[in-house]
């Protein structure tokens, strides 16, 4: 704000959220029919913390042999006790699930932030509760099964293989085992090589909460195990969020089987800022658009759309806005922005950053410092940038965030379309009139008017076009899991 | 002197329009005593190519349309089909029914339009949610048509397993370029004819007859179809079409029921994508004066 | 003096100000909230804190003695634990202001604020609005809280509200003129950006929650509006102007939070009693309690604390 500084700054003190609550071990192995199982291969591999660098964990490394073991105890839940089970006594361990969870909210905040480098806040606020309630909001589902597709019969699907992302890996794995769960089927769950602690950490509560063995079974690794998953004759539906490039290998070589298929892929959303929007509130939603998790986020806000008649006073505040962004210490409860996820992950975004100055576009980043080691990305707004510019076209996946301008709402809807993407959008705006017009004419799954990056266990998430296919949450995501008599 | 019968030129219908293929091709399915029924086009990757922009011209009218409109329009293709009853049935017979079954298929294929007809403006009131979000916000869930698809009519119903696999995605506001049976084509040809008839814009329906097994890798690489929706193909088929979609993630819907024989709102869910709006629900000052 | 007459142009287009989406709003509050203020941040936080307190008696029983135990008060915050400033200011009603000064003597620190025209229901005539103005100022006041016409802005008579507030301004000649909007009253956060906006083009030095007198006094999402129309004059003009919540802030951990979204808002310049004020009377004694609880590493007890 004023040039002049007649006020000594007022900093934050450090105020690191203590990990004396964590109990983790120094190995882990698959978590196979109930049992913690050693990999066939005997390797394994460490997750590090990437704020670090530093080792936190070994953890098994998967071989189809692992896969195999582990397709085998969820074949035998499903035929055994689990798929016996009343859905209302299943619902009740889906119940237990959540409690448990709830109960064990802190620490699982604290490994998730260790492992995957997001803000303890988030973690804590978002993550880890919506997890839980995720859980909850299934375990009502599971006797109830017949009123979601009203004159239709429903059944399970069987095994389920679900392969999952780093960038949500508690709530990723809670998305997809509460409704494989509520809906009858057992599970084998990969979760991604550089976050699988928490998903570990789950395996442990599932255990106490006495599901009955082999009902979720949890096999760690990379690339390979994942392959193992999807091209395994005994499973019965695959569920995939990751990128679009892998989706696309999946489906290919799903194409000879019946297998079923859902997809949650990526994105490169537009969020449209209109001449009459709520400008501080949509400054807001650009930063947790494309802040939000270091913008590893599939829906993230990543390309804004302003109306060029407020273009000025919406960069003057995003600006300021992104100078009062903390980036730093993820164990710090007033940080903004972690650590990214991985070196390589760092790679790309920087190697993105440099392609959007190299095609002309404007660079702003907040001048704020950085710790000396671990993975870092200041948050970043380019502005200038054309329409064909690589980095309004292709998705980052980080702190990276593209400005266009527009005059009229034909011209952004237009713009906001022209991507083979359409998972989310956001538009701002104080006329519900208008604002309709736009949410209905963006081809995306999920559309935010006037907030932008909301979750609920309640509301179906999922895309359009090359984003993927099926649905996550709500009543409609249940048929992801279900063979119904009409398809 | 015996008069001579007009033979009927058998043509493909895209955008509202009855070009012949462009390729120049037809060929010549055997019908009832393996008699030839007529020179059929063999439609080409051109012909496709010229359907499947049609059919996305016509889409930016036909979904934003009011159902209730959609619904009138699907009543008034029923109204065209039964004046055409007789040239249907006659139809069917030289491909191979029997006349009572073709009496019963005709008779069928009507009511299925008003079947449909009246799902219009009921699908997405019976299905899309209002969703409890636990936040200040008002979130719902709609259906939206895919866009533009491409269906396999199936092999051996050729005018109510067509219509079958039709209606549900019309209904739902999409659009379409549907593969008739290679085998039976006259009555998908006729249908164009009644269509163009009716109030249904050009381009809403294209129809191409020709060979399935060459038209199936160009529909699967297309990079402008959003969804393919098929019930009687092979494995292979399938499985090609499956790999060949992920070009654009295509969405590949391959029927488990018999579209003949399936009066259901489900297969119209089947080509539609579902829609999440969020929305903040204000909350007012409250207090008020205590002095 | 100018007056009011349906003749006069608008002052105040209702459509300048933005709108306000009151969930976007609240979820921006709440994230102050989460901010963690711990050791030498806390301890300088509850310094600033003390400092911009206008210390307020505001009751139908105040007496001269009362008001001169405030006075006391402000200066002597805790007499045992060296190096407390002062509070901002002392809060009265006008007819106390002589025996302010008298206790606090010319040239204190704590600077006299009193609460002009008709306050808290503001129902009187400009006429009498001036001339409580005036003697208070006359009687040594440096600030005036004035309270807008509530019940012309909710009828619409923007250009009311605005004159009635420029001629006060007026009025109060060299003392700071804050200017009380009564949020709870309002309705909406669209009412209080409005009232805000009106309240800063008419020549507030300041902008105020809340009498103190209902139910919804200060909140942190009100004050946030407030704080961007704050902003926004300051983007267009480069004046600063200065933000009172009032009412409703009693604790320490709160009026961090206060200070954290001042700081994130505004930025660290406003981080002085120059444009920021706490208007309350028992918040002193919670920060005074945390401070000795940082002092001396033990919790308090609030009867080791004086009251008055």
């Amino acid at each position: 704000m004023p040039k002049k500084k007649s006020a000594p700054d007022w900093n934050y003190a450090p105020a690191p959220e203590s990990s004396s609550q964590v109990n983790l071990a120094k190995r882990y192995d698959h978590f196979i029919g109930g049992k913690w199982t050693p990999p066939s291969n005997q390797s394994y591999f460490t997750s590090t913390n990437p704020a670090t660098g530093k080792k936190i964990a070994e953890v098994a490394d998967g071989s189809p042999t692992d896969v195999e073991a582990a397709v085998k105890a969820a074949r035998a839940a499903y035929k055994g006790s689990w798929g016996k089970m009343s859905g209302r006594e299943r619902g009740k361990y889906l119940y237990r699930i959540a409690r448990l969870i709830q109960e064990r909210a802190r620490e699982f905040a604290i490994i998730e932030t260790l492992d995957g480098g997001k803000p303890i806040r988030e973690a804590r606020d978002i993550d880890i509760p919506l997890a839980a309630n995720h859980f909850f909001y299934h375990a009502g589902w599971a006797d109830k099964l017949d009123y979601a597709f009203p004159n239709q019969k429903t059944a399970p699907l069987g095994v389920a293989g679900q392969i999952i992302p780093w960038n949500f890996p508690f709530l990723m794995a809670a998305w997809k085992i509460a409704p494989a769960l509520a809906t009858g089927n057992t599970v084998v769950l990969k979760p991604a090589e550089t976050t699988p602690l928490t998903a570990l950490k789950l395996a442990e509560l599932i255990a106490d909460a006495g599901l009955p063995d082999g009902v979720v079974n949890i096999v760690t690794g990379a690339g390979e195990t994942g392959a193992a998953i999807v091209n395994h004759g005994d499973i019965d539906k695959i569920a995939f969020t990751g990128s679009t490039a892998v989706g696309k290998l999946i489906q290919k070589s799903l194409a000879h089987t019946e297998k079923r298929l859902t997809l949650e892929l990526g994105g490169k959303a537009a969020n449209i800022i209109l001449d009459d929007a709520p400008i501080d509130q949509a400054v807001e939603g650009i930063v947790n658009g494309i802040y939000f998790n270091q913008g590893h986020v599939c829906c993230a806000g990543s390309r804004l759309f302003v109306q060029e008649n407020v273009f000025d006073e919406v960069m003057w505040k995003l600006k300021r806005r992104m100078d009062s962004l903390i980036v730093g210490d993820p164990l710090d409860k007033n940080t903004d922005i972690g650590a990214i996820n991985s070196k390589a992950q760092l790679k790309t975004i920087q190697r993105y950053i440099k392609a959007g100055i190299k095609d002309g576009g404007e660079i702003y980043q907040p001048s704020c410092d950085l710790p000396a080691k671990g993975n870092w990305c200041l948050p970043t707004v380019f502005t200038n940038v054309a329409q064909s510019s690589i980095i309004a076209q292709e998705e980052i996946f980080g702190p990276v965030l593209a400005v266009q301008t527009f005059r009229t709402v034909p011209e952004v809807i237009e713009k906001a379309n022209n991507t083979p993407y359409g998972l989310s959008a956001g538009v701002w705006s104080d006329k519900g009139a208008r604002l309709f017009q736009l949410t209905k004419s963006l081809q995306a799954g999920v559309v935010w008017g006037n907030t932008f990056n909301q979750f609920d266990p309640t509301s179906p998430f999922g895309g359009f076009k090359e984003s993927g296919y099926g649905r996550e949450g709500g009543l409609h995501g249940l048929a992801a899991y279900l063979n119904l008599e009409f398809s | 002197m015996e008069r001579i019968e007009v033979l009927k030129t058998y043509k493909l219908y895209i955008g509202g329009k009855f070009p012949r293929t462009e390729s120049g091709r037809y060929y010549q399915p055997a019908g009832k005593n393996g008699k030839k029924l007529g020179n059929i086009c063999q439609s080409s990757r051109k012909d496709l190519r010229n359907s499947v922009v049609a059919a996305r011209t016509a889409l930016a009218s036909w979904a934003p349309r009011d159902p209730f409109n959609r619904s009138q329009i699907l009543y008034r293709i029923a109204e065209m089909l039964e004046g055409r009853s007789a040239q249907f049935v006659d139809e069917l017979k030289q491909q191979g029914s029997t006349p009572t079954a073709a009496r019963k298929e005709v008779a069928a294929s009507i009511d299925r339009c008003i079947y449909y007809a009246g799902w219009c403006d009921k699908y997405q009131q019976t299905f899309s949610s209002v969703n409890p979000v636990a936040s200040a916000h008002f979130n719902f869930s709609v259906y939206e048509p895919m866009g533009v698809i491409t269906a396999i009519a199936p092999e051996q119903s050729s005018l109510l397993g067509l219509l079958g696999t039709v209606l549900p995605i019309i209904t739902g506001g999409n659009s379409c370029i549907v593969i008739a049976s290679e085998t039976k084509p006259l009555c998908a040809i006729t249908l164009a004819e009644a269509l163009a008839t009716s109030d249904l814009p050009g381009g809403v329906i294209n129809i191409l007859t020709g060979v399935r097994a060459e038209l199936l890798p160009i529909i699967g690489s297309h990079m402008d179809i959003n969804a393919v929706v098929a019930s009687d193909l092979t494995d292979t088929e399938k499985s090609n079409l499956r790999a060949e979609a992920t070009s654009n993630l295509k969405r590949t819907i391959f029927c488990k029921q018999d579209p003949a024989k399936t009066e259901s709102p489900y297969p119209i869910l089947a080509t539609q994508e579902i829609k999440t709006t969020w929305h903040p629900v204000e909350s007012s000052i409250t207090g008020g004066s205590a002095y | 003096m100018k007056s009011h007459t349906k003749n006069t142009p608008a002052r105040y287009i209702p459509s300048s100000s933005p709108p306000v989406d009151q969930v976007g709003i609240a979820e921006r509050a709440a994230r102050f909230t989460t901010r963690s203020i711990k050791d030498t941040t806390k301890r300088a936080g509850l310094n600033m804190v003390l400092n911009m307190i206008d210390l307020t008696t505001l009751e139908g029983a105040d007496t001269p003695n009362k008001v001169r135990q405030l006075c006391y008060k402000s200066c002597h915050l805790h007499d045992s634990i060296p190096g407390l400033p002062t509070t901002a200011a002392v809060c009265v009603y006008p007819t106390f202001v002589k025996i302010a000064r008298t206790a606090l003597g010319p040239h204190s620190k704590v600077n006299i604020a009193s609460v002009a025209t008709a306050f808290p229901s503001g129902h009187a005539t400009l006429k009498q609005k001036l001339e409580e103005t005036t003697q208070a100022v006359g009687d040594g006041a440096d600030e005036i809280d004035m309270v807008i016409s509530r019940g012309k802005f909710l009828s619409g008579d923007y250009n009311y509200v605005f004159d009635e507030i420029a001629a006060v301004k007026e009025a109060c000649g060299k003392a700071r003129l804050k200017v009380i909007l009564e949020t709870g009253e309002l309705g909406t956060l669209d009412n209080v950006r409005r009232a805000s906006d009106i309240a800063i083009h008419a020549g507030g030095d300041f902008i105020k929650t809340s009498t103190g007198k209902i139910a919804s006094a200060a909140t942190i999402p009100v004050t946030l509006v407030m704080l961007l129309a704050i902003r926004d004059h300051y983007f267009k003009t480069g004046e600063m102007v200065g933000m009172k919540p009032a009412g409703g802030i009693s604790k320490s951990k709160l009026a961090l939070h206060y200070l954290v979204m001042v700081k994130e808002t505004l930025g660290p310049e406003w981080l002085d009693n120059r444009w920021f004020r706490f208007g309350a009377s028992s918040l002193a004694n919670d920060v005074l309690m945390q401070v000795a609880k940082l002092e001396s590493g033990h919790y308090q007890a609030a009867q080791y604390f004086s009251k008055d």
